[in-house]
């Protein structure tokens, strides 16, 4: 088996152009789309002019709540880019320097405290792709929301304190003059003295029983009242409870999918490219009738692809290093999930191979075949009927590709089990070198 | 030193060989001759042991080589490279020593070290020549090896290929060139949609046809006619 490892390896070093498509091309295509899932979908580029006088902060009774739609605010959920003038923020939505514009007016701290009116802030989008006009939406969506609750928070406290004044009695600040308010407690207490001190039949002290009443009830629908105004503030709380899955960042899973993708095409494409090869070289017939047996071939090919690939995938993690945060003292399960993925993808390889039986046919299929099934695995429950979705699943669980990616989302990140799709692999490797066995039968 | 019983293949409901049988003596030339379809490359091929028989037996004494129609190379390795590759596949004990004899039998010393996609047709039919002796087997097949060849590069092959029997060994090939039968062999297996017809000499063929041929090649196809081909 070496010479012959030695004789692929030597062809490939002599094909700069097939080793370029074989192994440049997917490793560009895996860490294209692994940035356009990692940046893209996470935090849009928006141009900021906040017109707000540097020095005005949002002010609610005793609260400073600091400036409105701060830096470190917007930060959270978009990547800012400050502008000078309304004219250079739309510039920068049209130029696509930005996918859009916020612009914030002067007097939007003023109304946004002002509980009378409400506060306006402009946004300029370009529409021409409606993906990132959704992402735009959902992200911008998410700051105002956000502020939103940050003020009205505030201005529940504030009034809670007015209600705690009323029911209990204090000294309030108007307008620099001092007042002391008497408070329900107070009042009923008083009352109550009042009516003590009259004489059992006295007219007045029916009318005092109304008004004691009427305190008591006052005192108790107050105590609720602090209650209600913190849910009419916030109606709908999220609570987030994980089912199934980890909490992995968007951007360490699309470096998982860049992985596994890129492991997937440079395996595939090598070990059917390597096979077909040997019969597009004529050497298949002379090499199996004797030197080297068709199981015997077949390893080879499947221990070449393997290898190549996980020496290419590894130089791609590498790479992705200076992107995504990789916990490199997980490097031995790195290697592991690496190697028995590859096995599994070079077993495939061979399958398609063997099928095709000659070089362009062999890699065109395992294009044709591979994609679909990278889509297939990527669909998320409930974005498609659930019978499709079963279908999915199914498709996903014939072919190595979503095993393949739990297996390096699990030795990279620790999300999910590592060893059941490992066995997953393992039984769909021996699966496909038995499919690739029966088809090189007729490969001579 | 090679011996053929009752051979047969089918290819789905297509019987490719019908029972063929002949043997083949030490330094013994054999040429396997008949129209397109006649079986000639499937029955090479089972003689070679690159697909097995549906029935019968094959029996060789010692290593046979192998010489595909379409020469069998790696265009990327040199002639060199390619001899060494499968000598070590072929466990030849001493590789370099064996790399060094072809190169000179195949007259190719000079250009050992080109890469075989730069060699002409007729070159690298000798470097495919030469891999199917790289193991010195007593028993040589060659499938077509004429083909694609000009007329003196077939003069040269034959002229090699005659002093491998002269050395010993034996050789069977199979050709749709009649008259390179007549001129190059000891005896001829005559086929015909997978059915032997004759084996002899290429002499007792011609006589086989019941009126006089001024040709080998008319005697031949007046031969399929008589038999119903």
């Amino acid at each position: 088996m070496r010479w012959l490892l030695a004789k692929d390896l030597r062809i490939l070093w002599r094909s700069p152009l097939t080793t370029g498509v074989l192994i440049v091309y997917p490793v560009v295509v895996a860490l294209l789309i692994g940035f356009a899932l990692s940046r893209g979908s996470e935090k849009p580029t928006i141009a900021v002019l906040n017109q707000v006088p540097a020095d005005q902060r949002l002010q609610i009774g005793d609260q400073d709540l600091g400036s409105l739609l701060s830096h470190d605010q917007l930060s959270r959920r978009v990547h800012t880019v400050a502008v000078s003038s309304r004219a250079e923020a739309k510039r920068k939505v049209r130029d696509g320097d930005a996918l859009a514009a916020l612009i914030v007016p002067a007097d939007a701290v003023t109304k946004a405290t002002s509980e009378v009116d409400q506060s306006e802030i402009e946004l300029f989008v370009n529409e021409e792709d409606p993906v990132k006009g959704r992402l735009v939406d959902d992200s911008i969506s998410s700051v105002v929301a956000d502020e939103n609750r940050r003020v009205s928070r505030a201005l529940v406290k504030n009034n809670l304190q007015y209600l705690e004044l009323l029911l209990k009695g204090g000294t309030v600040n108007v307008l620099g003059n001092r007042f002391t308010v008497l408070g329900l407690r107070r009042i009923g207490a008083i009352t109550r003295a009042a009516r003590r001190s009259l004489p059992p039949h006295a007219p007045v002290r029916r009318q005092l029983d109304q008004v004691i009443r009427f305190n008591d009830l006052a005192q108790q629908n107050f105590g609720v009242g602090g209650k209600a105004l913190s849910a009419v503030s916030e109606p709908i709380k999220i609570r987030k409870h994980v089912l199934t899955g980890a909490r992995v960042p968007l951007s360490s899973f699309a470096a998982a999918v860049a992985v596994t993708i890129s492991l997937m095409f440079v395996t595939v494409l090598l070990a059917a490219g390597s096979l077909a090869l040997e019969r597009t070289e004529n050497a298949f017939s002379r090499l199996v009738r004797g030197p080297v047996s068709r199981t015997g071939l077949l390893a080879e090919k499947i221990v070449l692809a393997a290898g190549v690939a996980l020496v290419v995938t590894l130089l791609m993690v590498v790479v992705l290093g200076g992107f995504v945060t990789l916990e490199w003292g997980r490097f031995p399960l790195w290697l592991v999930a690496l190697v028995v993925a590859g096995l599994a993808f070079a077993a495939l390889g061979t399958a398609l191979g063997a099928i095709a039986r000659e070089i362009s046919s062999a890699s065109l299929l395992a294009f044709a075949m591979l994609l679909p099934l990278v889509f297939c695995a990527l669909v998320p429950s409930g974005v498609v009927s659930p019978l499709l979705y079963d279908l999915t699943r199914g498709v996903s669980a014939a072919f190595p590709f979503k095993p393949a990616l739990q297996s390096i989302d699990a030795a990279f990140y620790g999300d999910g089990g590592l060893f059941g799709p490992l066995v997953h692999l393992a039984g769909l490797a021996c699966a496909f070198a038995a499919v690739a066995r029966v088809a090189v039968r007729r490969m001579a | 030193m090679l011996e053929a019983v009752e051979v047969r293949k089918s290819y789905g409901g297509r019987e490719a060989l019908k029972g063929v049988s002949f043997q083949v003596g030490r330094g013994e030339l054999v040429a396997c001759i008949g129209p397109n379809g006649a079986g000639k490359t499937t029955l090479l091929t089972i003689l070679a042991a690159v697909q097995p028989a549906d029935s019968g037996t094959v029996t060789a004494h010692g290593r046979v080589g192998w010489v595909p129609q379409q020469p069998a190379l790696y265009a990327k390795l040199s002639v060199a490279e390619n001899l060494r590759l499968f000598a070590r596949l072929e466990r030849v004990p001493d590789v370099e020593e064996a790399v060094g004899r072809m190169l000179a039998q195949a007259d190719l010393a000079d250009r050992a070290d080109e890469q075989v996609k730069r060699l002409s047709g007729g070159n690298r039919q000798r470097v495919n020549v030469a891999i199917g002796l790289v193991s010195s087997p007593p028993v040589l097949l060659l499938d077509e090896p004429s083909t694609a060849l000009d007329p003196r590069q077939r003069e040269r092959l034959w002229d090699f290929v005659g002093t491998l029997a002269a050395e010993g060994k034996s050789v069977v090939y199979s050709t749709h060139v009649v008259s390179e039968a007549e001129r190059h062999a000891d005896r001829v297996v005559v086929l015909a949609d997978g059915e032997q017809l004759f084996s002899g000499t290429p002499a007792e063929l011609a006589e086989a046809v019941p009126y006089a041929s001024d040709s080998f090649e008319r005697a031949f196809v007046s031969f399929l006619e008589q038999q119903g081909h």
